[in-house]
């Protein structure tokens, strides 16, 4: 496993091998399929469309639908606007979504098409046909990386419906993210038991943990509305969670329609879990229901009750940055070590962010973004960890070094449960502590001699 | 459900629903779908249009160009650093997930479960990408030290003018090693096909053909076979005992110093005459190879290939093993299908993959007593429908002639022709070498063939003619299922295999009966809404 992977560090400027991120425009469909009857469209080449589709597909066990504008060399040389508007035509035609999400490719961001406009004409043409939307968002795959398109398409649900319409109503807007179905749907409920109104946005719940029920639904009945997102012009705050996946649609939100926002770490363990219900309580004035704060003392007893088996590990961590912050944190309160951790994701205020939480608990922490998993291996060859949290790829990582291994982030192709079970929240605090607890005495039980091996534990 | 589709296709009329089905697109839409569309009617010559252009916004099973390249032809070659040229993303994707199986051998190099890219970013685009790919190339080699590297470009490579050929020439001459580069730019041709051609191209200029290494006994290559879920090798297994040798696999757990050699081989026998059958003319023409289209996918399909096999070496002991290994192995096979194809035949099945597979797999269907109703390729030519004798009258459209043909001459020295010339025409016209007569012929009076099927006429034909079972890749795979419909991906294999082979078909029974016969599609109906409704309420009294 992983055979040809030397210990020894050699600087590469150049080579990326075993990356831990993606392009753009994966995280610009995923996003648009957390708007009702979304049709999300790829301009570019079709193996772009096919690939994302495949990878969400692979992630969720779920139908993703989505649209190409199936670019050839003439489009390439000419431009993609009559493909544009011929799949416009298709999809209105065949498929009639209320919204088509188009987002960009590095093709047709070379080529330089202007979507604008070309949306503009299409509605002008009459090829966009009445009550129906065609909103748009450039990923350019060579900037950021997949968390950036996620980012970006939902920065372009505010350009494109987030409407004033009158004084500020009872409601909260909440950007959950770039996490998985299973996540917005316990933020809603938390949203629900604080007693709030909220609008959750984009909200993949009830699209991609549809039930098996004999029938496709080519638009299952979850993703916030048209409609709910046009409201958000009116909310009285946005909580936008995650620096680098909601900032730039908080922000957007109060540019256009004035609305202010609080910027939280995603609420992944029990400091920014809190951070997150103190939000709610400082915006709104509403004391979380006694169910919270038991649920949030169940969390805090498993560690109590556990600490014996978490306490001093090491960890190597790696994934996307909103969930590598919070979770570095979680494994800091937990008394565990994060020594080694890695995103594919450019941006130096990540490594920022993690020496500040880290400073006192592991201050020579080995941090880098825009970094990737064979750097992550040799750090671990270098200096081993107890513990590998990361997504689907480390388990190769696992494997050759012998390491216990916890899935999370994006993707999990292997295992299913991320879109079931939430990470977020007290009770995503649970599940990653049942998780580390588990892998850690699993490989304690099977590691332990016979006269050790202990019933109770 | 049993039988219905079957039931449902006499019962209908099949010219009727694809008429139906095609007057819900634009009216130019549907005057170009209906073309890629047929009933199969063996008594008249048929003819369909395949290998065009997917109608923008149709929701295509289609990829790209970098796909068919990297992504199937020379991403499984096991002992080569294969450098994608581009932002992260393409390399990323095809990371692992094609299930092409590999091992190192005695070197010790195997690179598949690495992924190398050049992670172009905003400033290669603007400024060229050219410094970086050398600089990448070059790290490459001091970490690895491998004996060959590979080059694929994606779609902006080709548009900021990236000149990859003369970087994989001058870094070539610098580091000593071999360095391929392929013009994979995902918006060449219409589909994967495009890469196969241009993939097959690079190997054999680069790679065929450079090392001179002596066959002995009955030895062949094995085109177009990608070893997913270790095919490969289960027909290496039998093969073997025939006493056949596979001097190369192209390329499904293929090394590149056996690729060198594979021009030593006496019998190349195409799997997969889509995505390889370039790299079998040109052998033959510059070296004399002859070519066979085998299909490893079926247990009798795979004793005829073998016979088909036996019959060109024109040896008796050859021919005697092959005989007693047939008996053997189908015997054993067809003993451990019995009790799955109690359990499926007259079911019936739809075959949407590749290629070649839709054709391939309706002879394991065959073997489990189960019929294909409705078959069609995502990225097949029209060769691959209706026989390779269309081929001279194929018109070549705007998209395939920006694919480079390239000018094969028999080669001076290595040309030697593997039978008198009279013995070959022979063989020709008896269509047992350098024939392929595609799926057509193969499919019953009154199925359906759709070429590029979108998603819309996929959902319409299921939900019409709800068949027992829909063969396809994962991005219909959940699609089906929440139809209710059981899907098996016949890229990926769910995940298991091998599926060729005499052991290959004794898996796929065993899923293909696990997948149809699974309690699990009885429970989708709650109990609750099976029942009627209004019982009397409870007395109140």
């Amino acid at each position: 496993m992983l055979d040809l992977t030397p210990k020894e560090i050699i600087r590469r400027k150049a080579l990326r091998i075993n990356p831990a991120k993606t392009c753009q425009p994966i995280g610009a469909m995923y996003a648009s399929l957390g708007i009702h009857a979304c049709l999300p469209h790829s301009h570019g080449s079709q193996g772009c469309c096919a690939y994302h589709r495949s990878h969400l597909t692979r992630h969720y066990k779920e139908p993703i639908m989505a649209a190409t504008s199936s670019f050839t060399e003439g489009a390439a040389v000419f431009g993609g606007g009559a493909n544009l508007r011929q799949a416009l035509k298709t999809m209105f035609t065949v498929y009639n979504p209320e919204v088509v999400a188009v987002h960009t490719t590095c093709l047709s961001e070379t080529i330089g098409d202007d979507l604008p406009t070309l949306i503009r004409k299409a509605a002008d043409d009459g090829i966009i046909p009445k009550g129906k939307t065609v909103i748009h968002t450039n990923t350019p795959s060579f900037v950021g990386s997949h968390v950036t398109g996620f980012s970006n398409m939902t920065r372009s649900m505010v350009r494109y419906f987030s409407k004033k319409n009158g004084g500020p109503k009872d409601l909260i807007n909440i950007i959950p993210g770039y996490v998985e179905p299973s996540d917005m749907r316990e933020i809603k409920r938390l949203a629900s038991e604080m007693g709030i109104n909220s609008v959750v946005f984009p909200d993949t719940s009830d699209v991609l943990d549809a039930p098996q029920r004999g029938r496709l639904r080519l638009y299952p009945k979850g993703g916030v509305t048209t409609r709910e997102l046009e409201s958000t012009g009116d909310a009285t705050a946005t909580l936008a969670m995650g620096t680098f996946a909601s900032a730039d649609a908080a922000i957007e939100l109060e540019r256009r329609c004035g609305v202010a926002y609080e910027l939280l770490d995603l609420p992944i363990g029990i400091s920014a879990t809190d951070r997150f219900i103190q939000a709610v309580i400082d915006m709104t004035g509403k004391e979380p229901p006694a169910s919270i704060t038991d649920d949030r003392g169940r969390v805090v007893d498993i560690m109590t009750d556990m600490l014996q088996y978490l306490y001093g590990k090491k960890v190597a961590l790696f994934g996307d940055p909103d969930h590598l912050v919070s979770m570095a944190e979680f494994l800091k309160d937990l008394g565990m070590k994060p020594v080694h951790i890695v995103t594919g994701t450019p941006g130096k205020k990540f490594e920022r962010r993690i020496k500040a939480i880290l400073k006192d608990s592991v201050p020579d922490v080995n941090v880098k973004s825009a970094a990737d998993l064979f750097l992550l291996h040799q750090w671990i060859k270098n200096s081993p960890v107890d513990l590998l949290i990361g997504n689907v790829y480390g388990k190769y990582i696992a494997r050759a070094e012998d390491i216990p291994f916890v899935r999370f982030g994006f993707p999990i192709l292997d295992r299913i449960g991320h879109s079931y079970f939430p990470t977020v929240g007290y009770a995503g605090a649970m599940r990653l502590l049942e998780k580390m607890v588990g892998a850690i005495l699993d490989r304690k039980d099977r590691d332990d001699s016979d006269e050790h091996f202990e019933l109770v534990m | 459900m049993s039988e219905q589709a079957l039931s449902n296709i006499s019962r209908i009329n099949p010219e009727d629903l694809l008429e139906e089905i095609v007057r819900s697109y634009p009216t130019k839409v549907a005057r170009k779908r209906r073309n890629h569309m047929l009933v199969r009617n063996p008594e008249e010559p048929q003819h369909i249009q395949a290998n065009v252009r997917t109608v923008p916004g149709i929701i295509t099973q289609r990829g790209c160009c970098y796909a068919g390249c990297k992504g199937v032809v020379i991403g499984p070659i096991v002992d080569m650093v294969h450098i994608v040229h581009g932002p992260i993303g393409c390399s990323y994707y095809a990371w692992m997930t094609r299930r092409n199986l590999g091992k190192a051998r005695e070197d010790g190099q195997n690179y598949l479960q690495y992924c190398f890219s050049t992670d172009m970013q905003e400033e290669n685009i603007i400024f060229g990408g050219e410094k970086k790919l050398m600089a990448a190339i070059e790290e490459a080699y001091e970490i690895f030290h491998p004996k060959a590297i590979s080059i694929h470009a994606t779609c902006p490579v080709g548009l900021i003018g990236d000149d990859i050929q003369h970087v994989a020439r001058m870094m070539s001459e610098k580091l000593g090693i071999d360095i391929i580069a392929f013009n994979c730019e995902g918006y060449r041709g219409v589909s994967q096909s495009a890469g196969h051609h241009i993939a097959n191209n690079g190997l054999f200029e680069k790679v065929v053909g450079k090392d001179d290494v002596e066959q002995e006994g009955f030895s062949v290559n094995c085109l177009g076979e990608y070893n997913i879920g270790g095919d490969a090798w289960e027909i290496e297994r039998v093969l073997e005992r025939c006493g056949i040798k596979i001097v190369s696999t192209f390329s499904g757990n293929a090394s590149y110093d056996e690729m060198r050699h594979a021009h030593m081989a006496n019998l190349n026998l195409v799997q997969c005459h889509r995505s390889i059958n370039y790299m079998a003319e040109m052998m033959e023409t510059a070296y004399g190879i002859p070519w066979i289209k085998v299909n490893f996918i079926g247990v009798k399909a795979m004793s005829k290939s073998l016979r088909k096999i036996a019959e060109f070496f024109e040896d008796p002991a050859l021919s005697e093993r092959v005989e007693k290994v047939i008996a053997e192995e189908e015997e054993r096979a067809l003993k451990g299908i019995e009790p799955f194809r109690e359990r499926l035949k007259g079911k019936s099945a739809f075959l949407f993959v590749g290629g070649s597979r839709a054709h391939h797999y309706q002879d394991l269907f065959r073997d489990l007593g189960m019929k294909t109703v409705v078959a069609g390729y995502e990225f097949g030519h029209r060769d691959d429908y209706e026989g390779r004798q269309v081929l001279p009258n194929l018109k070549l459209d705007a998209d395939s002639k920006n694919i480079p043909e390239i000018e094969v001459q028999p080669d001076p020295e290595r040309y030697r022709p593997r039978k008198p010339p009279e013995v070959l025409e022979e063989l020709k016209k008896k269509g047992l070498i350098d024939s392929y007569q595609g799926m057509l012929p193969d499919m019953e009076k009154g199925s359906i063939v759709v070429d590029d099927i979108s998603h819309f006429e996929l959902e319409r034909l299921i939900e019409t003619l709800k068949p027992d079972i829909v063969c396809s890749g994962i991005k219909d795979k959940y699609v089906i299922q929440k139809m209710g419909v059981p899907s098996k991906q016949l890229h990926s294999y769910d995940y298991s295999g091998p599926y060729a082979g005499y052991k290959g078909a004794v898996n796929f029974a065993r899923e293909i009966d696990m997948l149809v016969n699974s309690p699990a599609w009885s429970m989708i109906t709650a109990p609750w809404e099976k029942a009627p409704l209004l019982k009397a309420v409870p007395n109140k009294v």
